[in-house]
């Protein structure tokens, strides 16, 4: 096995032992970039010396006979919306794509306090706008199991394809759990407030959050040890008591109570996903769960409604781009008005000016309270679905996404098509609570992704039924060819 | 002709006197260079969060109670949206559907009596940056910008249109300053923009009930300019209306030197704010205790205080309500009665020399170099007979360039009064002997003669002759 293709906590255990150092490392997952980035566009910026320069301070650590802690030396990307200072952060848009922040995102600074090293930043659809890093105003990330076919995002990709141990993604209504199971790996959505958004370049301010993609279950729970915890910068951060989430990695679900939400496996949901998903709930059976159906009975009012929502918040959260301060300016404009529209129209992209035009809709007069109240009303009802689940439930389980990775330029034509692939994820934004996607087996090459959601600052929950699965099933230990 | 009455709102924003801005930790201190006290936050930088800054609730509480409102048990704040390169998000954090306080009101006094202007509301906001064109705005080649004020902590107070009449508007805007100058959580300085009003203004027949469409006027400067701007408003809306026109909504400026209201925006062009709420704040749950402990510590208003000076000090209402229009007028008034307890006399001096020195040079009371103690000293000195009036006329000029105290002036320029009646007689032969015209005049009955001999008297002895005394010895002699 390559080095690239190892978990950190099997990289940390070298370290330790001195079999291997944190340079030796880095300079693998450079050279696997170097070898396959061109295939699979991971990587909108490398920051090599950088990188290089911190896994050397690990390895004077190890030398001095310091301690480190799990993440120190660990090859790390980061999605290209989280701002790193000094760092160019171009949320994959033209808008900013000489945009260098002078501040550091809460996530990155704590991964830095780490010692971890931080690789690079990665694409992503636009301002975090899509469901397959298709809407980059760059390029497309390939997906590492079959070149024609999405990844979700380039954490994702890059974590897949060897060009980073872990990651950092985001999730709006999905991205770092449909990404996770497009590419075969661990993604998990914290509870909203349980990471810093401080630094994480807004798309909707109440339903984004920061959150790990691994390779296995163990990576995640270090990543969350790493990046959970109250900021002060940002004010709906909340403090949780968890000091160590991998106290969570048991192997044992006797007695828990799964539920499964038929809502979630109706027709819209490819039948070789269903198969994946019911028999990964045999298997928890099996295990000693005690699996049944269950109903979230307003489900399929979440789509609407997570658009509404996310459109009017978007509108609000871009309109700081227009040309003035920082990122893309029109040139030779007419007059400020015409500055502010040029700028707008020349540096987004389609599919965030839909959404602009959509959220700038939604909120205005008139429309606001039939479109919008009714969307935080449909939220509400969402939000005491899942209250009433976890009142019998310990944990619920769902397909991550419709399809496995569905081929680029499938979808790409038609926006509501490319919405649907998010309607397992995103009522958990709606709803704030975690969840986790973990791989519950391929159809036809491709990994398929099983959603596991628990109630709000449960992750411990999600960690321990992950990973009791992932250590009685063999889908984690499968590598894509490049 | 019909006859019109007005209808008169107003909305003042004050900003507040914090050490950091609202939504930041970047200093709020006035007349820095162009863009020192920003950071990522205040520049509206991708990623970066608002922190409420919880003093700015404090005041807004403060200034609340102060103007007699409901203190809101849940508050939030909400976005605002419009596009204008001073605002860095091109969204104000604002309050719109859960202001921290409402239905106050202000007590105003005018020639026409004592009247109640309601307040709709009082909120919580950011202000925003601002802009410095290169000549006119019009022509400008461009235009830089300035973000210190941006994210500056306002809270804007919406007055009912209760309001009939130019004076009411000034009055009332008077007194709200006044008020919220004593609950010590803004200095009111509109000079520098620290109190902004701007004045809604519509006209009716005197009977209707319906109100007529209303313009508003923006950013007047001055309590001056509220007036006459309201006051030309309300004549240019009645001729509009006498010709059978009829008013647009709008927005207007004031043009100061021309003495018109001139059109900025119609309500074609009005914005459509989109607010709601800013997902990145939480919602405030207010504390009845906080608000309680907050009110324990309001000083008294300027209305109880003014009660209280014509009650304990006897004062005549005149006084008592110019002595205690600003807080530091009445604080330094009662901090000179501790040394000199004159309530009449303190007044005269701080109505007249004092007032009219700062007049002159265009100064607050707080920038004033004399000390209420100094001139309580003075005054002692006067009331002991060490100096004249007349004498004192002239150590409080100098006490008011100099800052000096009164005794070492008076010491330094030999001033003491001259009370030997020895030394005085000597001049008063003196004066007697070069005037034998004028000392004719008053043998002769002309009784007014006497004064230009004192007077002479006093210039002999440059104003130190203690005047009662020349009197007296000048009668005797003649
Ligand atoms: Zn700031």
């Amino acid at each position: 096995m390559q080095l690239y293709q190892m978990t950190a906590r099997e990289l940390h255990r070298r370290i330790v032992n001195k079999e291997v150092s944190a340079v030796e490392i880095a300079n693998a997952v450079y050279q696997r970039i170097e070898t396959v980035d061109e295939k699979i566009k991971a990587y909108i910026t490398l920051l090599k010396e950088r990188a290089l320069e911190r896994a050397g301070a690990v390895d004077a650590k190890i030398a001095a006979g310091e301690e480190i802690v799990p993440l120190s030396g660990i090859p790390i990307a980061v999605k290209d919306n989280v701002c790193m200072s000094g760092v160019r952060t171009t949320c994959a848009s033209k808008m900013l794509y000489n945009f260098v922040p002078p501040h550091n995102a809460t996530a990155v600074e704590k991964l830095e306090a780490n010692v971890a090293v931080l690789l690079g930043k990665t694409n992503l659809d636009e301002f975090a706008m899509g469901s397959s890093a298709e809407n980059s105003a760059f390029f497309v990330t390939k997906n590492p199991w079959a070149a024609d076919r999405a990844a979700g995002d380039g954490s994702a990709a890059a974590v897949a394809a060897g060009e980073a141990i872990c990651a950092l993604g985001s999730d709006t209504g999905g991205a770092i759990r449909r990404s996770a199971a497009f590419c075969g790996l661990v993604g998990m959505k914290p509870t909203y407030g349980a990471v810093s958004r401080y630094g994480l370049v807004a798309h909707a301010s109440s339903l984004d959050q920061i959150g790990p993609i691994t390779r296995d279950v163990t990576d995640c729970a270090l990543m969350l040890n790493a990046i959970c915890g109250h900021d002060s910068r940002d004010s709906t951060s909340v403090n949780l008591s968890v000091s160590d989430y991998t106290e969570y990695l048991i192997n044992d679900v006797r007695g828990l109570k799964i539920g499964v939400p038929k809502e979630y496996l109706g027709e819209n949901i490819e039948p070789e996903v269903r198969e994946a998903i019911e028999a990964a709930t045999e298997k928890y059976s099996s295990l000693g769960a005690l699996v049944e159906e269950t109903s979230l009975p307003h489900t399929k009012y979440a789509l609407p409604a997570y658009y509404l929502i996310a459109a009017a918040e978007a509108s609000s959260n871009l309109a700081r781009y227009d040309g003035t301060r920082y990122g893309y300016r029109a040139e030779n404009p007419e007059d400020v008005l015409d500055m502010f529209i040029r700028s707008r129209s020349e540096g987004f992209g389609e599919e965030v000016q839909r959404r602009i035009v959509l959220g700038t809709y939604v909120l205005s007069e008139g429309n606001y309270d039939t479109h919008y109240l009714e969307a935080l009303k449909v939220r509400t009802l969402i939000k005491q679905d899942f209250d009433r689940a976890f009142e019998k439930y310990d944990v619920l389980i769902s397909p991550t996404a419709p399809s496995p990775a569905f081929k680029i330029g499938e979808k790409a034509g038609d926006p509501v098509q490319m919405y649907q692939s998010d309607i397992c994820t995103l009522p958990v934004n709606l709803g704030g609570i975690p969840a986790l996607s973990i791989p519950a087996g391929f159809v036809n090459g491709l990994p398929v992704g099983m959603q596991l959601m628990a109630k709000p600052f449960n992750e411990g929950m999600l960690l321990r039924t992950a990973y009791s699965f992932e250590q009685n099933t063999p889908h984690h230990c499968k590598y894509p060819e490049l | 002709m019909a006859q019109y009455e007005a209808v008169i709102g107003l909305e003042i924003h004050v900003e507040l006197k914090t050490n950091t801005k609202i939504f930041c930790t970047s200093a709020t201190e006035f007349g820095v260079d162009p863009n020192a006290h920003v950071c990522p936050g205040c520049m509206g930088m991708p990623g970066v969060l608002p922190v409420l800054n919880k003093q700015v609730v404090e005041y807004a509480i403060r200034a609340g109670l102060a103007l007699n409102c409901t203190i809101a048990d849940f508050t939030r704040f909400d976005r605002k949206h419009y596009y204008y390169p001073d605002l860095p998000c091109n969204y104000q954090i604002s309050q719109n559907y859960f202001p921290i306080a409402k239905n106050g009101y202000v007590e105003i006094e005018t020639e026409k009596g004592k009247k109640k202007i309601g307040i709709t509301k009082a909120h919580m906001e950011e202000d925003a940056g601002k802009l410095v064109h290169q000549g006119n705005i019009a022509t400008t080649p461009y235009s830089l910008v300035d973000y210190n004020r941006a994210g500056m902590p306002l809270i804007e107070i919406v007055s009912e249109p209760d309001i009939r009449t130019p004076e009411e508007a000034r009055a009332y805007a008077e007194k709200l300053r006044s008020i919220i100058q004593y609950t010590g959580v803004s200095d009111c300085r509109m000079e520098e923009g620290s109190l902004r009003c701007d004045v809604n203004v519509s006209v009716r027949p005197v009977g209707t009930t319906e109100l007529g469409t209303k313009t508003e006027i923006k950013n007047l400067n001055s309590f001056k300019a509220i007036q006459k701007a309201t006051e030309y408003e309300i004549e240019r809306q009645i001729d509009i209306l006498e010709e059978g026109g009829s008013i647009v909504q709008e927005t207007r400026t004031w043009d100061d030197n021309k003495g018109i209201t001139i059109s900025m925006r119609t309500k074609e062009e009005a914005h459509d704010y989109r607010y709601f709420p800013d997902p990145d704040l939480v919602p405030l749950v207010i504390d009845r205790e906080w608000v309680e402990s907050i009110k324990a510590t309001l000083p008294e208003l300027p209305d109880r205080r003014k009660s209280r000076y014509i009650s304990e000090y006897g004062l005549p209402e005149y006084d008592a309500i110019i002595l205690t229009q600003t807080k530091e007028t009445a604080d330094y008034f009662e901090d000179c009665l501790k040394v000199f307890p004159n309530p009449k006399t303190v007044s005269n001096w701080i109505m007249g020399d004092l007032t009219r020195l700062l007049n002159a040079n265009n100064m607050e009371i707080s920038e004033c170099k004399i000390k209420p103690q100094q001139l309580a000293e003075m005054l002692k000195m006067m009331d002991r007979g060490t100096i004249s009036g007349k004498i004192a006329k002239t150590v409080f000029e100098e006490m008011f360039t100099s800052g000096k105290d009164p005794g070492t002036i008076v010491k330094e320029k030999g001033l003491v009064q001259i009370s030997d009646e020895g030394a005085i007689a000597a001049i008063v032969e003196e004066v007697i002997a070069k005037n034998p015209k004028s000392v004719e005049d008053f043998r002769n009955g002309k009784d007014k003669a006497i004064g230009f001999l004192v007077g002479q008297v006093m210039k002999a002895s440059k104003g130190k002759a203690n005047p009662a005394l020349v009197n007296k010895l000048l009668r005797e002699k003649l």
